[in-house]
C-alpha cells in the first residue's frame, strides 16, 4: 500500500505541501522565464498537479533500493536516473500544455522553449525531494510494523504466561490424597475407592480447563466443590464449609481455575494450621456495577468473597502470597484495570474479595445450568 | 550403640491428619517390638507429649498447626530419634542436616517404612548435637527466623522476632528478653545471631545481641566503653567492636 495514496489524510497534506512549491515555480517562470504572471500561472498550476502525482512514483524506486542495505553509488544512480526521467516527462507535459494553451495565449509554445532548462532543473530537484520524503515515510512504516510485531509478541507471551499460571495443581495436594487413599485401602476400602474417584474427577476437570480461556462460573464452582469433597475426606470434621451463591451468576463466564487456588489457599494456610479445624465461606453474587432494576437480568459484574479463619500467631507462609500474586497477575492480564482484587485480614479472618466484569455466553440458556 | 531387635521401643506419631497417623499405626503392627506411646495432631502437643512420655522414636509430619516439625525437633532435644513423614520433598536436605534419622515421602510402601524403622533403631540412644544449633545453621542465605520457640517446662512459648528486645548469653543458654520477661533456651548466642536478620539485630557485646528497634540511645560509660539504653529502660554494655557495629547502623538510619 502506498503510504500517501493509501491514506486520505496524508494525501491532503501532500497536496497542501505542493501549493508553496507551485508558487515558487510560478515565481521562477515569471521572474526568470520571462513570462507574464498570467501565462506563468496557467502553466505552473497544471504542471504542479501533474508532477505531484509523478513524484509519488518515487515510492517504488525507494522501496526497491532500501536505504540501509543499498550502496551509495546504487542509490545515487537509481534516484538520479529516475529524477532525470521524471524531469524529462515534465518537460514533455509542459510542451504539450503550452501547445494546447497557445490557442488562448498566442505564442506560449514558442516562449516556453527557453524555459526548458528551468523546468527540467526544478523537476529533478522536486523529484529528489520526493525521494527523501518517501524514505522518511518508509522508515515510519517499518517502525510501525516493528511495534505491531512487538505488541503481537507481547500478547503471545501473555497468553502462554496465563496458561502456565492457571494449569498448576498443587502436587502436595495429590501426594497427601494418595497417602490418605493408602491409609483407607485397608481400613475402609469403599471409602478409598470413593476418594480415588473424587480425586480423578477433580484432576480430569482441571486438565480439561487449561485449554479454555473462559468457562461458565458454574463449572468453576463444580471444580471447587470436587476439590473440597476430596479435602473433606482428608480433614474430616476439621473442614467446615459455607456457600452462598446468587442465582443467575453461574451463567457468567470467568477465567478457569481463578477461584480454585484461592479456596486451596484457604485450606492449606487456614484450616490445615488450625488444631480444631476451621471454616471456609464462599460468597458469589452481583458486583457493584448494577442497574437498580436488574434483579432478574444477567449481572453486569460479579463479586466473589472467599473467607476463612486462620492462626494469626503463625507467620505467613510464602506459598500463600505466591498463589495470591498469581491470581492478581491473571486478573490484570485478562481484565486490565476492570477487575478489583483485595486481600484483607480481620483478626483471625482472612478475606479475599474480587470483582470482575461479567461476561456472558451467548447461546447458553439459564435452564441448562439451573 | 545399636538397640537389639527385641527391645521394646516407644514411639509417638505426630500428624494432623487422622488418616496419615492410621497408615503409620498399621505399618507398626508388623513390628511388635515398637509400642505406640501416644499420638497427637499438632506441634504443641508433640512437644508436651515428648516431654512427658520420653519416647525413643518420633514420626513427625512437617506441616502442622501451631509448630512445624522442625520447631518441634528444636524443642524436644536430641535424645529422640526422628523420622520425618511428609508429602513435601523440598525439606529433605534440611531434615538430614538436623540429623533426622530418615525422611519418608507420603505415600510410602511398607518396605520403605521398615527401612526407616531399621535406621531409627540403629540410631536410638546416640547423642547428637543440640538441634537448635543445627536448625539455626541450616537456614538458607537471606532467610531469617520469623519467630523463636522456647520451652518453659512443658509449655511452649512463641516469641515473634519483632518482640525480642535483646538476648544475653548465659553459659550454654541464652536468655531471651521479650516484653519484660526472660526466657531461657539451650542455644549459643552465636547461632541465635546467625538465625536473625543482621539488619534488625546487632551483636553489641560478646554476650549481648540487641534488637535495633528497641534501642533508645547510646551513652558513653567509661573511657573505652558505652552502654545502650533500651525503650524499656534496660541498660546493656557495649564493647568496642560492638560500638563500631552499632554506630554503623545508627548512622545509616540517622
Amino acid at each position: 500500500m502506498h503510504p500517501i495514496l493509501g491514506q486520505l489524510r496524508r494525501l491532503g497534506f501532500y497536496v497542501l505541501a505542493w501549493i508553496p512549491l507551485g508558487a515558487i515555480l510560478l515565481y521562477l517562470l515569471a521572474a526568470l522565464g520571462g513570462l507574464s504572471w498570467a501565462r506563468a500561472a496557467v502553466l505552473a498550476i497544471p504542471l504542479c498537479i501533474v508532477y505531484a502525482f509523478i513524484c509519488l512514483s518515487a515510492w517504488y524506486s525507494c522501496r526497491g533500493t532500501p536505504l540501509e542495505t543499498s550502496s551509495f553509488s546504487r542509490l545515487a544512480l537509481t534516484h538520479l536516473s529516475a529524477a532525470v526521467v521524471a524531469g524529462g516527462i515534465w518537460i514533455a507535459v509542459a510542451k504539450g500544455l503550452a501547445f494546447a494553451l497557445s490557442a488562448v495565449f498566442p505564442g506560449l509554445d514558442q516562449q516556453i522553449g527557453k524555459d526548458y532548462p528551468l523546468i527540467f532543473g526544478s523537476g529533478v530537484l522536486l523529484y529528489l525531494l520526493a525521494v527523501a520524503l518517501h524514505y522518511v515515510l518508509l522508515s515510519d512504516q517499518a517502525s510501525h510494523e516493528a511495534e505491531k510485531r512487538e505488541a503481537e509478541a507481547r500478547v503471545l507471551a501473555r497468553d502462554s504466561e496465563l496458561k502456565a499460571l492457571k494449569t498448576q495443581v498443587n502436587p502436595h495436594f495429590i501426594f497427601n490424597c494418595l497417602n490418605s487413599i493408602s491409609a483407607l485401602t485397608t481400613s475402609d476400602s469403599a471409602k478409598a475407592r470413593e476418594m480415588c474417584v473424587l480425586l480423578a474427577d477433580f484432576l480430569r476437570k482441571t486438565l480439561g480447563l487449561g485449554e479454555k480461556a473462559l468457562i461458565p462460573l458454574g463449572e468453576e464452582l463444580a471444580l471447587i466443590r470436587s476439590y473440597l469433597s476430596v479435602e473433606q475426606i482428608r480433614f474430616g470434621a476439621r473442614l467446615k464449609l459455607e456457600e452462598k451463591v446468587e442465582p443467575r451468576v453461574l451463567e457468567c463466564l470467568v477465567p478457569p481455575l481463578l477461584l480454585q487456588p484461592l479456596v486451596e489457599n484457604a485450606v492449606r494456610h487456614g484450616i490445615s494450621n488450625l488444631t480444631e479445624g476451621g471454616w471456609i465461606r464462599i460468597e458469589i453474587g452481583r458486583g457493584s456495577a448494577e442497574r437498580p432494576s436488574s434483579s432478574l437480568s444477567l449481572p453486569l459484574s460479579l463479586s466473589f468473597k472467599i473467607e476463612n479463619n486462620f492462626d494469626p500467631e503463625r507467620p505467613s507462609r510464602k506459598g500463600a502470597s505466591i498463589g495470591l500474586k498469581n491470581v492478581r497477575q491473571r486478573l490484570d492480564t485478562a481484565y486490565g484495570g476492570r477487575a478489583r482484587f483485595d486481600v484483607r485480614t480481620h483478626g483471625d479472618r482472612f478475606v479475599v474479595s474480587l470483582e470482575l466484569p461479567a461476561e456472558k455466553a451467548a447461546e447458553m440458556s439459564a435452564e441448562k445450568l439451573a | 550403640m545399636s538397640a537389639e531387635a527385641n527391645t521394646k521401643c516407644r514411639a509417638i506419631i505426630v500428624d494432623d491428619e487422622e488418616l496419615a497417623r492410621q497408615v503409620i499405626r498399621e505399618m507398626l503392627k508388623a513390628h511388635p517390638e515398637v509400642g505406640i506411646a501416644g499420638e497427637c495432631a499438632n506441634g504443641f502437643e508433640a512437644v508436651r507429649m515428648a516431654g512427658e512420655l520420653k519416647p525413643d522414636l518420633l514420626f513427625l509430619d512437617i506441616q502442622m498447626p501451631k509448630l512445624d516439625g522442625f520447631e518441634v525437633l528444636e524443642l524436644i532435644g536430641s535424645e529422640v530419634a526422628i523420622v520425618f513423614v511428609t508429602a513435601h520433598d523440598e525439606h529433605a536436605l534440611r531434615a538430614f542436616e538436623v540429623h533426622a534419622v530418615d525422611y519418608l515421602l507420603k505415600p510410602f510402601t511398607a518396605e520403605r517404612f521398615d527401612a526407616a524403622l531399621e535406621r531409627a533403631k540403629e540410631r536410638m540412644g546416640q547423642r547428637l548435637p543440640a538441634p537448635a544449633e543445627l536448625s539455626a545453621a541450616m537456614r538458607e542465605p537471606g532467610q531469617y527466623a520469623e519467630r523463636i520457640v522456647v520451652k518453659d517446662g512443658t509449655r511452649v512459648q512463641i516469641i515473634p522476632v519483632a518482640k525480642l528486645d535483646y538476648a544475653e548469653a548465659q553459659d550454654d543458654y541464652v536468655a531471651l528478653a521479650s516484653q519484660g520477661k526472660k526466657h531461657l533456651k539451650q542455644q549459643t548466642i552465636s547461632s541465635l545471631e546467625a538465625a536473625l536478620d543482621p539488619n534488625d539485630f546487632v551483636r553489641i557485646h560478646r554476650s549481648y545481641l540487641v534488637n535495633l528497634e528497641q534501642v533508645a540511645r547510646l551513652e558513653p560509660y567509661s573511657k573505652d566503653s558505652h552502654v545502650v539504653i533500651l525503650n524499656d529502660g534496660a541498660r546493656l554494655p557495649v564493647s568496642r567492636a560492638g560500638y563500631a557495629r552499632l554506630k554503623e547502623f545508627l548512622d545509616q538510619q540517622g
